[in-house]
């Protein structure tokens, strides 16, 4: 463990204060998957951890590695652009598919397609 | 010119990220990167993307700040819902709301801001009707989400016209 | 001293990081509908990325964070082909 050694308190204590902060969000996006009754309100876990932890965890890592100024810090600036710009679209997606889901089998938990009648939909 | 660069932000941020995922300013990488660029730009032309015109950069940048806060925010407001209800269910449910923006563009960034917000999440939009369709997971600030909403619709007017 | 913390959280950090893993894979194998393990593996390759960002700090190497990086990438074009499977039975329209 060379590298941490030479890391200043001043910069330590930040780095620890991000990282548990980052980790405990990412605890609480998982905790609320098992947590919540519906998958509705399942599908606003991950973005928890993803808005949350991942940027504080990242930030931690970034702050960490500019202090020391052994390396690069752009990795973790093209995580957190990643995984900001795709989690919405796969949760987009995976909640669309599932309101279609939903209509086709129980019409009358989810709301319909306004305008068109339910019939018409399940062909 | 624009021949050869038909989209300049996209070949850009392009060759900005070849080069960070290098970690190297070399000749090589450089060149590997134009090349590539390029050729995922024309890829770019063939999938037909509609332009919009992006203008007022300083609306944008505190239409950005403004959705920052808001995700942070809402990030709170869910961890508490989530460790908080003990026993009794949360209140979530379906909103339908009016929405009236014509340009694609500025409805996909809506759909991602919305979902990446932990609060809301995006389900569908009518085009015909111009009805949006999201699913919160606290009733109880309903109104205050409409409210959002609206400011947003507000801003991306501006920002997409 | 300094040095002392940091291993110690990134531990904890760890040690949280791998519940929310559990949790994670919890809700693939219970998840009463497709859809909900789809949700649970999404999760699952997110905190697998960030406990290897942890792993990252305390090692300093560079590796981690190119699988990270690696591994945000391919879960996210599976999550997509899987939610797409969903919609419609098949991935390539």
């Amino acid at each position: 463990m060379s590298h941490l050694t030479d890391l200043p308190s001043w910069a330590a204590i930040p780095v620890c204060m991000l990282l548990l902060l980052g980790a405990a969000m990412t605890l609480i996006g998982s905790i609320g998957l098992i947590r919540l009754p519906s998958f509705y309100d399942r599908l606003h876990a991950p973005t928890i951890a993803t808005s949350g932890g991942t940027v504080l965890i990242c930030l931690a890592s970034m702050l960490c590695f500019a202090v020391l100024q052994s390396r690069w810090i752009f990795h973790e600036l093209l995580i957190i652009f990643f995984i900001t710009v795709t989690t919405p679209v796969t949760l987009m997606l995976l909640g669309q598919a599932a309101l279609y889901r939903n209509r086709l089998e129980k019409p009358r938990d989810v709301p319909q397609t306004p305008g068109r009648p339910s019939k018409e939909d399940s062909q | 010119m624009r021949a050869w660069f038909p989209y300049p932000l996209l070949s850009t941020a392009l060759v900005l990220m070849w080069l960070l995922l290098n970690q190297s300013v070399a000749l090589g990488t450089l060149l590997v990167g134009l090349v590539l660029s390029m050729v995922l730009a024309w890829v770019a032309v063939k999938l037909r993307p509609t332009r919009s015109h992006l203008n007022r950069l300083r609306r944008i940048a505190s239409f950005g700040l403004r959705v920052s806060i808001d995700i942070l925010r809402s990030n709170i407001a869910v961890a508490g819902i989530i460790l908080g209800t003990r026993g009794q269910p949360v209140r979530s449910g379906f909103v339908s709301v009016d929405f009236d923006v014509e340009d694609e563009n500025a409805l996909a960034l809506l759909a991602c801001i919305l979902t990446a917000t932990p609060g809301t999440a995006w389900l569908e939009y009518d085009r015909r009707k111009k009805k949006l369709l999201f699913h919160i997971l606290d009733l109880e600030n309903e109104i205050a989400w409409r409210r959002t909403l609206d400011r947003y619709e507000a801003a991306l007017k501006e920002i997409f016209q | 001293m300094t040095e002392l913390a940091i291993l110690w959280s990134i531990l904890l950090a760890q040690v949280m990081l791998s519940l929310a893993m559990a949790f994670a894979l919890y809700r693939i194998v219970k998840g009463p509908r497709a859809q909900d393990r789809i949700l649970g593996l999404d999760t699952l390759y997110i905190n697998a990325m960030l406990m290897l960002i942890a792993f990252g700090i305390r090692t300093a190497n560079t590796i981690y964070f190119e699988t990270g990086l690696l591994i945000a990438v391919i879960g996210f074009v599976s999550s997509i082909a899987l939610a797409k499977f969903l919609m419609r039975g098949e991935v390539i329209e």
